[in-house]
């Protein structure tokens, strides 16, 4: 643990040369902070209970799932106080409640807020060597926004009549009829958070086209920051719509309005009192229409990051990093045209869905470059192998299974058999669970130095990563097993009912019985994940204040400009006026005395100092 | 280090950080509104036979309205101008009209809302498909609301006079119950209100005056032939004749028990009302706040004006051009909404 700190940079000393950052108080500095570290950090905190919060709603699901009608151990009493239900057995209706709300918070309120808000905020103002965000107050309201927002949808869990019901979809008419308040409480925090993201998105743009320090281009940015300018427009252009049918659907149960509700509707038996002549179908485009550019909000960023790590630990330049770039912005174009591949039952008819039957293979090809690049990049590199870098690693083939399971999705003849099973369940979770949120865990573990000036365990890291690795197969890869022997996704019961039924003289095909009982080892692997997140949880507190110092501002000795400020970042972020030379990888560049270049470092000889790996090997660390 | 480029521009953009904002913030919104057109368009072409109304809008009154952001769109430019000019009082000038021009839509549009607020539209059972607009006689409205007042009135008077003597009783016999009525708020009247409130205060019709000339017409149904229709409403009972009507008005009196719905104008009367408020809701709420930034332009930044005139400039160019896609966003309702 001995460690001498000389090189160690502080927030202190760098504060002793900005005087005129006059003098701010508690709350000023840390509750509405304008500072985009802050910022960043309270987005992280807030999205991270999320993702707990989320997942304990999913581990009482599972419960149900597994041994459908008993009574849930440990929370069953208190779901039947708020939700009635006796013996702490989990109502269908509890169960629809955890199952939309599972779905909002994952979405909403920890993957988006977590990949774009947090890490984004924190990391590209530092990458592109600007002082702050373009508009910090704006910043600070998205943030507070978002709170607000938050706030309106997780309390929805407490009102009477509980939480919405309908999925995280909320396909209408389903969602005005369900007997709670808890849609329009939803609705209300989702307008709220689309607020909040636009503000968030425009921020973010405006920064990286204003605010790269000179010498930063384009193409000399760190792929991460290209990464989130994608995100951030896709954010931009594609939330307002689905703002537009939330406006929409708060009214059809606010106002009575028929938006999406169609003529002769019977509601519970009774045929509603409504004027009737809207559409169903409309909601679901207009979700849609956000909801797919949305599951690219989730990837993207952890896309980047990975590639930042992976980079920075086989120190070798990033494989087709402009290659890389025009591929991330052809998909952000591509994925506002395939959103209707999620309706192919909706019968749109034959000649829509061959359009994005279409496209939707076309979006493929730059996913696939994107996985080719980063694969290539480890090509004869000579890896440094730690935390961050195991989880980044462990990305690149979760991602890949996720997004090769998506091609039978996309096409309409195997979707119509596909669709709504537990196959699609597991399709998007291996790129949300074991890909995005495994590269979240190795931004933590990468930037977490950066922010704290310490490191996390490396050995618990580690303990951490192959647990989790473990787990998180065996939760999702038995779901496509399940998908495909047809189980549905949304049965409370777990397909128990149906288990065994297989009379096909009688033509009821049921659900053999070997794939309903695998939902149990299913969700002992999920409960053990959830367990498994605990050395996690212990290393990152601990760490705070008794991590191993880093030895040097740049402990991963990377070259990009978030590490060449001290460490933690001062107010201003910089020490004084930066300029950019280099591109964003030279590692391994040949004429460098170290094995690699920092982006504002003059290279000593003038030539050309581009991506030659370097044949000498690369000290490990 | 400050933030770069909040006033003067990025040499290598061309632009200043608040305008490359306020471009990617209309970029936004034009997603917004063009969502909102397009499920109009889809709202439009999906509509059940017979359930889309066309022409209920007053169309001079909205192309006065297309007028007056007109002018406005003009003079927040000449107030910009003034500004760059140095004109500091041509500045205020031109800004102050811009925001009279928007508080004056805004008026216009509460006329406009609140006249199809008290607007109904009553769809009788009838061997016939009958349905006409018109109002509930006035007279009869009120004296229903003051009958309704003052029942309410009545029963509360009671429950808080059995609760007292209850609550200094022993308290051995249950609590009085709450009084169960039909809560009204007269705003506009429901098909379930006009029955709760018929049974609540014993009225077996409802007096309406019809007009004579519909105030619409549904997309595919014939246009309705005044005459004949005339004929039909008086089949409907024999006192619905009663009356005749005064200027171009008929009263009816329609039985309660006839009434298949009644709705005013207002959202959930159709798929086009609900449409049409929230687009035109939608724009509303957009000219108020963009109202509201240009006054305090004018209003509230004159030291601004002493100490960073750029800035300024800067501020109201931004301001101006959220009111130019605020117009922008007029030009296409007006004619999609009254027009076609
Ligand atoms: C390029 C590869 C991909 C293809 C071809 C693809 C295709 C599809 C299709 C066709 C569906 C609809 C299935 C159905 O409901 O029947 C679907 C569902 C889904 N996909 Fe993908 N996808 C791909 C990548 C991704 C990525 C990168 C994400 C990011 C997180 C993702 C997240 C989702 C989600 C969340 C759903 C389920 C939505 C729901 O019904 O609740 N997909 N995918
Ligand atoms: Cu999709």
């Amino acid at each position: 643990m001995a460690h001498d700190s000389t090189q160690t940079s502080t927030a202190d000393h760098a504060h002793g040369e900005h005087d005129h950052h006059h003098e701010q108080n508690f709350w000023q500095k840390y509750i509405f902070s304008t500072d985009h570290k802050v910022i960043g950090i309270q987005y992280g905190i807030v999205s991270l209970l999320f993702l707990f919060l989320g997942f304990i709603l999913i581990s009482c699901m599972r419960w149900q799932l597994a041994y459908p009608g008993q009574p849930l151990p440990i929370l069953g009493n208190l779901i039947n106080d708020l939700y009635g239900g006796a013996d702490g057995i989990m109502t269908p209706e509890i169960y629809n409640m955890f199952g939309a709300m599972h779905g909002n918070i994952m979405v909403f309120l920890a993957i988006v807020p977590l990949g774009f808000a947090a890490f984004g905020n924190y990391v590209v103002p530092l990458q592109i060597g600007a002082p702050d965000m373009a508009f910090p107050r704006l910043n600070m309201a998205s943030f507070w926004l978002f709170f607000v927002g938050a706030i309106l949808i997780f309390g929805s869990m407490f009102i009477p009549g509980g939480p919405a019901q309908a999925g995280w979809t909320s396909y209408s008419p389903l969602a005005s009829s369900v007997p709670t308040n808890g849609q329009a409480y939803w609705l209300v925090g989702l307008v709220i958070l689309i607020a909040s993201s636009l503000l968030g998105a425009v921020n973010f743009i405006a920064t990286i086209i204003q605010l790269r320090a000179p010498g930063m281009t384009w193409m000399k940015m760190p792929f991460f920051c290209w990464a989130q300018f994608v995100t951030a427009f896709l954010l931009l252009l594609a939330f307002p719509p689905l703002q537009v049918a939330g406006i929409m659907q708060l009214f059809d149960i606010v106002f009575d309005t028929s938006f999406f509700l169609p003529t002769g509707l019977i509601i519970g038996g009774q045929p509603a009192e409504i004027s009737g002549g809207g559409s169903p179908v409309l909601w679901q485009h207009l979700f849609w229409f956000l909801a797919h550019p949305e599951v690219y909000v989730l990837i993207l960023p952890a896309v980047g990051m990975v590639s930042e790590i992976i980079t920075n630990n086989t120190r070798r330049p990033l494989w087709g990093y402009k290659t890389l770039i025009y591929a991330v912005m052809t998909l952000g174009f591509l994925s506002f045209i395939v959103w209707a591949h999620h309706m192919y039952l909706t019968g749109m008819g034959t000649v829509i869905s061959t359009f994005f039957q279409t496209t939707t293979m076309i979006i493929s090809i730059p996913s696939v470059i994107i996985l080719t690049c980063l694969f290539l990049t480890l090509w004869g590199g000579s890896m440094r192998i730690n935390t961050p870098m195991l989880f980044a690693l462990a990305f690149l083939p979760m991602f890949g299974i996720g997004g090769l399971t998506g091609l039978p999705l996309g096409f309409s003849y195997s979707d119509l058999y596909l669709h709504d099973t537990y196959y699609v369940i597991a399709h998007f979770h291996y790129i949300v669970a074991p890909g995005t949120i495994f590269a979240f865990f190795a931004g933590i573990y990468y930037w977490f130095p950066k922010a704290t000036g310490r490191y996390m365990s490396d050995y618990w890291g580690r303990v951490h990563f192959w647990l989790s690795l473990v787990f998180m197969n065996l939760i999702f890869m038995p779901m496509f097993l399940q998908g495909l022997a047809g189980m549905h996704r949304r049965m409370y019961d777990g397909g128990v009912t149906y288990a065994g039924t297989a009379t096909p003289e009688e033509g009821v095909v049921g659900i053999l019985t070997k794939y309903v009982e695998m939902n149990q080892t299913i969700s002992i692997a999920a409960w053990c994940l959830g367990l498994s997140q605990i050395p996690f949880i212990i290393n990152f507190f601990y760490s705070i204040t008794n991590g191993k110092k880093v030895e040097s501002p740049n402990p991963w000795k990377a070259t990009t400009l978030d590490w060449q400020t001290p460490t933690p970042p001062p107010h201003g972020n910089f020490d004084g006026p930066i300029e950019v030379f280099n591109g964003p990888y030279e590692y391994s560049a040949p004429g460098t005395d170290d094995d690699f270049l920092p982006q504002n470092v003059k290279p000593s000889k003038g030539g050309d100092t581009t991506s030659a790996p370097s044949t000498e090997p690369v000290p490990a660390k | 280090m400050e933030i770069p480029y909040t006033v003067k521009p990025r040499p290598d953009t061309g632009v200043y950080n608040a305008k490359i904002g306020i471009w990617l913030f209309l970029a936004s919104e034009i997603m917004l509104f063009g969502a909102l057109f397009s499920s109009y368009i889809i709202l439009r072409i999906t509509a059940p036979e017979g359930t889309w109304l066309e022409g209920v809008l007053n169309v001079p009154i909205g192309f006065g309205n297309t007028l007056v952001l007109i002018a406005s769109s003009v003079t927040v430019v000449m107030a910009w101008a003034s500004l760059k000019l140095n004109n500091y009082k041509a500045f205020q000038r031109y800004m102050i009209f811009t925001v009279l021009c928007a508080l004056t839509f805004l008026l216009v549009k509460s006329f406009e809302y609140n006249e199809k607020f008290h607007h109904y539209e009553v769809w009788t059972t009838d061997e016939t498909d009958n349905r006409f607009t018109g109002h509930f006689d006035k007279e009869w409205l009120s004296e229903q609301k003051a009958a309704y007042k003052a029942r309410v009135a009545e029963m509360d008077a009671q429950y808080q006079a059995a609760l007292s003597e209850w609550s200094s009783s022993d308290k051995s016999t249950d609590a009085p119950r709450e009084p169960d009525y039909p809560k009204i708020t007269f705003f506009t009247l429901t098909t379930a209100e006009i029955r709760d409130l018929s049974s609540f205060l014993g009225f077996d019709s409802v007096i309406f005056e019809k007009e004579h000339k519909h105030a619409y017409k549904y997309a595919g149904m014939p246009e309705v032939d005044d005459h004949a229709h005339h004929d039909e409403a008086g089949h409907e009972g024999d006192e619905s004749h009663a009356e005749g009507g005064h200027g171009h008005h008929e009263t009816l009196t329609i039985p309660v028990g006839n009434i298949k719905r009644a709705s005013a104008f207002i959202p959930s009367h159709s798929t086009f009302f609900a449409i049409y408020f929230t687009l035109t809701g939608l724009h509303a709420l957009h000219v108020f706040l963009g109202a509201c930034v240009l006054a305090y332009f004018v209003f509230c930044n004159r030291r601004m004006w002493k100490e960073d005139p750029d800035r300024l400039a800067n501020r109201v160019e931004v301001g101006g051009l959220f009111w130019h896609f605020v117009d922008l966003v007029w030009i296409f309702l007006f004619p999609v909404l009254y027009l076609l």
